[in-house]
């Protein structure tokens, strides 16, 4: 029995099939923001996710309000003095607070369940036989973990600014250097360093998007990339492995204290800048290399 | 058998011709990473606008090759064509005419059913935003499942979960459906809606690739059958030409067995077997006016005399073998 066999047989069907395809014409695709958003939706809509953000929106008033309660110190990191001057600090104390832990872990989460979970609940070959190209779901995975990761220091510096502002006075106080400055200029020096945190932690994320793409199981993928975050927290606090600490994801966290100083310490930064960016770039492609050619079988 | 071109009636710019068949593959092949070869040089051909049953035992291999039809895993070998175009390499101009059910339904559990297909058509390019209520509601309502819309997936049954998977299938005029056992976990009630679903959407023109591993409840629907055994397609082709690949069989009914018996070989015919007081025999070439004249002129006191055609299950078990063995 031959194809051409089955042709004739089907050859009834075939003038049915061309007159709707007649009518249908090929599809026009466009280019939209809807799976992006409903990526997003997915994200902030999950309870865990919800849950972290709550977490993390807690520590600045955790922090003001047991300062307020031990009243004004001159103990404890930089920051700490100067939140009983100008409340706006609480919310640099808050990041300085998140940062080691809190922060990549949230991170980690939904990076390292962006793929592996989709694959995991077999999500992941419906939206592929929609379909949605594998280099395009890959964009909008790592588009929603870095708008996650600058949702939630965005979210840990407005709620401690919010609160320390409202337990603490708005006085005139200074920067890390010996210039006065306004309540409005460090708000805006605030902004620049949530983004700049959150820089930080979308290299996280690149981490978690390549570790993501290799599993299927997401509490592995969460586990393992918030592993390698911490472990990289460590390594760095070792001093004898200064050689490769510049290397390290966690390296330049802390220089967001160069963003405070009168007029910003920019080298510092955009080494930071440029090593989230490499890290993102490398593991991106990693994630992508991997990603395109897999077998999909979940 | 030749075969004149059929009409190609005129359409929009760019839409490729219905040529050939609308999913054809060439020696198609799947070797996992462990070794084991799941689908072995098969030859697809699903006719433009035929309702094709893809029929084997669990395991035979027929979701590894939808798998491979939809560019979610790759082949080892072979050729794949899905509506004219060549597949894996024209996934995103070809899967939107395409609408599938691969290996069970699969959806988000904290969401409502309405929202998760909400999910699948954002995520569609070609799908219209301005019409995506209105495409979700109907394509809820095609699959009766408009009271369960605003529900938790988790909370659906197994039934429901299958019909949303269908529903998502269907958000987007198709010119293709495939359709990995869609009647899993239905009841008959719900497998006789899903059978008339397919009937009606093949009415409109839509080819569709339904899978099963019971050949009863895709049979009425098909109008060509492939048999799967152990990644090995072992017989393709109409309904009527399946059919033909087992003889039709003839009973005899008489108080003399032996002699029918010895007749019914001295004719040629196979598989004779006398038992109690009935003789059957495969009737092969034979005309059965006959055979029916021979018995009696050799003097057998025939009472009754039946020809049974084959049964399309019977030809099924003949390919595949019985019980309840899946091929590893
Ligand atoms: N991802 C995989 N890795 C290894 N073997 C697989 C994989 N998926 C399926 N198989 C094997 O391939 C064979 C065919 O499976 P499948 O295509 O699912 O059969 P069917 O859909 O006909 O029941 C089975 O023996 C199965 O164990
Ligand atoms: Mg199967």
């Amino acid at each position: 029995m031959s194809a051409a066999d089955l042709v004739a047989d089907g050859v009834a069907g075939v003038a049915g099939h061309a007159a709707r395809v007649a009518v249908t014409g090929r599809p026009r695709r466009r280019v939209s923001t809807r799976l992006l958003r409903s990526e997003l939706g997915l994200v902030f809509g999950r309870r865990r996710n919800q849950l972290a953000l709550v977490v993390l929106a807690g520590v600045p008033i955790l922090i003001g309000t047991a300062l307020k309660l031990s009243g004004p110190s001159t103990e404890g990191p930089a920051f700490f003095a100067r939140i009983t001057h100008n409340g706006a600090f609480l919310a640099f104390a808050s990041l300085v607070a998140v940062l080691p832990l809190f922060l990549p872990l949230a991170v980690s989460v939904v990076a390292g369940d962006a793929v592996s979970g989709e694959a995991q609940s077999g999500t992941l070959r419906y939206l592929l036989a929609v379909p949605v190209g594998r280099t395009r779901l890959l964009v909008v995975k790592y588009t929603a973990i870095v708008t996650f990761c600058l949702a939630s220091t965005v979210l840990v510096a407005a709620v401690g600014a919010a609160v320390g502002l409202l337990l603490f006075p708005a006085g005139s106080t200074t920067l890390l250097s010996a210039t006065p400055v306004s309540t409005a200029a460090v708000l805006g020096r605030l902004l620049l360093v949530a983004l700049y945190v959150g820089a930080g932690m979308a290299a996280v994320g690149a981490i978690g998007l390549l570790v993501s793409v290799l599993t299927e199981t997401p509490v592995a993928a969460m586990a393992t990339t918030a592993g390698v975050a911490v472990l990289s927290e460590v390594l760095d606090a070792i001093p004898q492995l200064h050689a490769i600490q510049p290397y390290l994801v966690s390296h330049y966290w802390l220089q967001f204290g160069d963003l405070l100083r009168d007029p910003i310490a920019t080298t510092g930064l955009m080494q930071g800048l440029a090593a989230a960016a490499a890290y993102a770039a490398i593991f991106g492609s990693l994630a992508w290399a991997r990603f395109g050619g897999k077998d999909v079988s979940g | 058998m030749p075969v004149a071109a059929p009409p190609q009636p005129a359409r929009s710019a760019g839409t490729p011709a219905p040529v050939g068949t609308a999913i054809s593959t060439t020696g198609l092949t799947k070797r996992f990473r462990g070794g084991q070869v799941a689908v072995d040089g098969l030859d697809l051909a699903v006719p433009w606008g035929g309702v094709y049953g893809f029929l084997g035992p669990n395991g035979s291999g027929k979701t590894t090759t939808i798998r491979m039809l939809l560019g979610l895993i790759g082949a080892t070998r072979g050729e794949i064509r899905l509506l004219g175009e060549a597949m894996p390499a024209q996934a995103t101009r070809v899967l939107s005419r395409v609408g599938a059910l691969i290996e069970g339904p699969a959806f988000h559990t904290h969401l409502s059913g309405q929202a998760n297909l909400a999910r699948l058509d954002a995520a569609d390019r070609t799908a219209d935003p301005a019409t995506a209520r209105d495409r979700i509601g109907a394509a809820l309502e095609r699959v009766g499942l408009v009271a369960a819309a605003g529900k938790r997936y988790r909370a659906y049954s197994l039934g429901m979960r299958q019909r949303l998977a269908l529903a998502a299938a269907l958000l987007q005029p198709r010119d293709l459906l495939i359709l990995d056992e869609p009647t899993n976990g239905l009841d008959p009630q719900g497998t006789r809606e899903v059978r008339a679903l397919i009937e009606e959407l093949a009415r409109d023109g839509t080819t569709v690739l339904l899978s099963s591993h019971l050949l009863s409840e895709i049979e009425q629907v098909c109008t060509h059958v492939g048999v799967m055994h152990v990644g090995r397609m072992v017989a393709q082709g109409s309904i009527a030409e399946l059919r033909s690949l087992a003889a039709p069989t003839v009973r005899v009914t008489t108080a003399e067995v032996e002699r029918a018996a010895a007749t019914c070989r001295q004719l040629g015919l196979a598989d004779v077997t006398g038992q109690g007081d009935h003789v059957t025999a495969a009737l092969g070439d034979a005309v059965p006016e006959d055979v029916c004249a021979a018995l009696v002129r050799a003097g057998v006191p025939v009472r009754g005399f039946a020809v049974a055609s084959a049964q399309l299950e019977d030809v099924f078990v003949q390919l595949t073998g019985e019980g309840f063995d899946v091929s590893g």
